[in-house]
């Protein structure tokens, strides 16, 4: 029988890999569109409301989050996800997609146990790396500021 | 069998007297929806969660094909079952509804076959005169045991195998008609070093490879002695990989080789490796194949389910993947 070593070379060699020529370009442009979007939005709201440019981006990132969330609701963004792969996860919608997703399955367990517990279980890693690198950028930051 | 042997061989053999098997809506698209003695309209089977809805489909599959084989609850003297949910949920909860003393068993999705042999060996023993065998799994239960939440957006990788929602049941008796259990061949854990999660078929490969090798060896068999060897969840993949490491062996069963998890799906269906899970093999050997025995298409198959036995707490933890696989001979009486 052919040995563990041989093996592990075997299957690596053999597996199927991404087919990345056909990936990338749909991940890149679904990726884009969504960023579009929210450029519409930023442009909608700091032409048409009186409020500042900073306004406009939280306002649009809210409205991002509210689709993503929206969509994943309906049982829609993971199907935008299978095509999409990376383009629709990188963006602040993914982002609202991972929270909603464990939240709406966890619904079954209890609101405390359930939906509250797990709500941050895919998205905790980046809240928490998040946090973590601003902490990291404000030291810098600060420690630049004094000389 | 003696020590150092694998190879158990019925003097006595057990009929399978029934099977049953009911699947969800997606595999009830696939090639085999003729076969199956049920497909569900939708994945929830009218409950309020899923686990509940895999439960409620295991104990279905159960009732059915005691009642197949012309039986009642008490004629029974066994119930042999498991499934892939923690503490396996979805077989104890059905027993809980049911008459029947209770063996609950675990080896992934190769336990099929490990109910299948030792309930062979209980009814040979002479102490039992019917028993049942059963398994089931869930494609949403199983992704959010293992995986993600349904609703998030992720790709799956190549060689990925999508959890087949089925399961199926089989009624072994010592007297009665249906094709016999001639020998069984209880397989060793093989672990080669195989750590992607989504790459099970490669890391069960071996485990089956020398299952069946083991097997031949032992009762001096060739491969074309079956007219099928058929493996439970290898994919598209794993399959390839079981024949070039039998090749190496010098066993070429690339002619009458068959897989569960490539037969239960198409190509247009997304799946990309085939099917997986513990109700694979069950639900696809209780129709499709007791129904080739049945046509006499078939006179001998070698069953070989196959099992990755990994958790989530393993994967996370750095482990590699360690398989199973068991075989069993079924032929006609």
């Amino acid at each position: 029988m052919i040995q563990k070593e041989e093996y592990v070379e075997l299957v690596k060699k053999t597996t199927p890999k991404s087919k990345e020529l056909k990936t990338l370009p749909i991940a890149f442009a679904v990726g884009g569109l969504i960023c579009c979007i929210g450029q519409a939005f930023r442009l909608i709201y700091s032409t048409f409301l009186p409020i500042g440019k900073v306004t406009a981006g939280s306002l649009t990132s809210v409205t991002m989050i509210f689709i993503g969330s929206l969509l994943t609701g309906v049982g829609i963004y993971d199907k935008i996800g299978k095509v999409a792969g990376a383009g629709s996860i990188v963006p602040i919608t993914g982002f609202a997609n991972s929270v909603v997703s464990p939240a709406m399955e966890f619904n079954r367990e209890g609101v405390v146990l359930g939906v509250m517990s797990k709500m941050f279980v895919v998205a905790g890693p980046v809240i928490v790396s998040g946090v973590v690198a601003s902490i990291v950028i404000a030291l810098v930051y600060y420690i630049v500021g004094l000389f | 069998m003696n020590g150092g042997e694998q190879t158990i061989v019925f003097e006595r053999k057990p009929h399978i007297i029934a099977g049953y098997g009911i699947v969800g809506p997606k595999e009830g698209e696939g090639p085999l929806a003729q076969y199956f003695d049920e497909v569900a309209k939708d994945d929830l089977f009218d409950q309020k969660s899923y686990e509940k809805a895999e439960c409620k489909m295991h104990l279905l599959a159960i009732e059915r094909a005691i009642e197949r084989a012309g039986l009642h609850e008490s004629d029974v003297c066994a119930l042999l079952s498991g499934d892939l949910l923690n503490q396996i949920i979805s077989s104890s909860f059905s027993a809980r509804e049911l008459d029947i003393p209770f063996l609950g068993l675990y080896n992934a999705c190769s336990t099929f076959g490990e109910a299948l042999i030792l309930g062979s060996i209980m009814l040979t023993s002479g102490s039992m005169q019917k028993v049942a065998c059963s398994t089931s799994s869930h494609f949403s239960t199983a992704e959010r045991q293992y995986r993600y939440p349904l609703e998030l957006g992720t790709q799956m990788t190549p060689t990925a195998q999508w959890t087949v929602t089925g399961s199926g049941c089989s009624v072994l008796s010592m007297d009665g008609e249906g094709p016999v259990v001639t020998s069984a061949t209880v397989g060793k854990v093989v672990d080669y070093d195989i750590t992607d999660a989504n790459n099970m078929g490669a890391a069960m490969a071996p485990a089956a490879a020398f299952t069946i090798a083991t097997h031949l060896r032992e009762l001096r068999r060739k491969a074309d002695y079956y007219d099928y060897i058929v493996t439970g969840d290898l994919g598209i993949f794993g399959s390839e990989m079981l024949h070039q490491l039998l090749l190496s062996e010098g066993i070429d069963i690339a002619e009458n080789h068959l897989d569960c998890g490539k037969l239960i799906f198409d190509e247009t269906q997304k799946v990309h490796m085939g099917g997986s899970g513990a109700g694979c093999s069950s639900s696809v050997f209780n129709t499709y194949f007791l129904q080739q025995f049945k046509e006499d298409k078939i006179k001998r198959m070698l069953f070989v389910p196959t099992g990755a036995l990994l958790s989530k707490v393993s994967s996370l933890q750095g482990e590699s993947i360690p398989g199973i696989a068991h075989a069993v001979a079924i032929e006609v009486a």
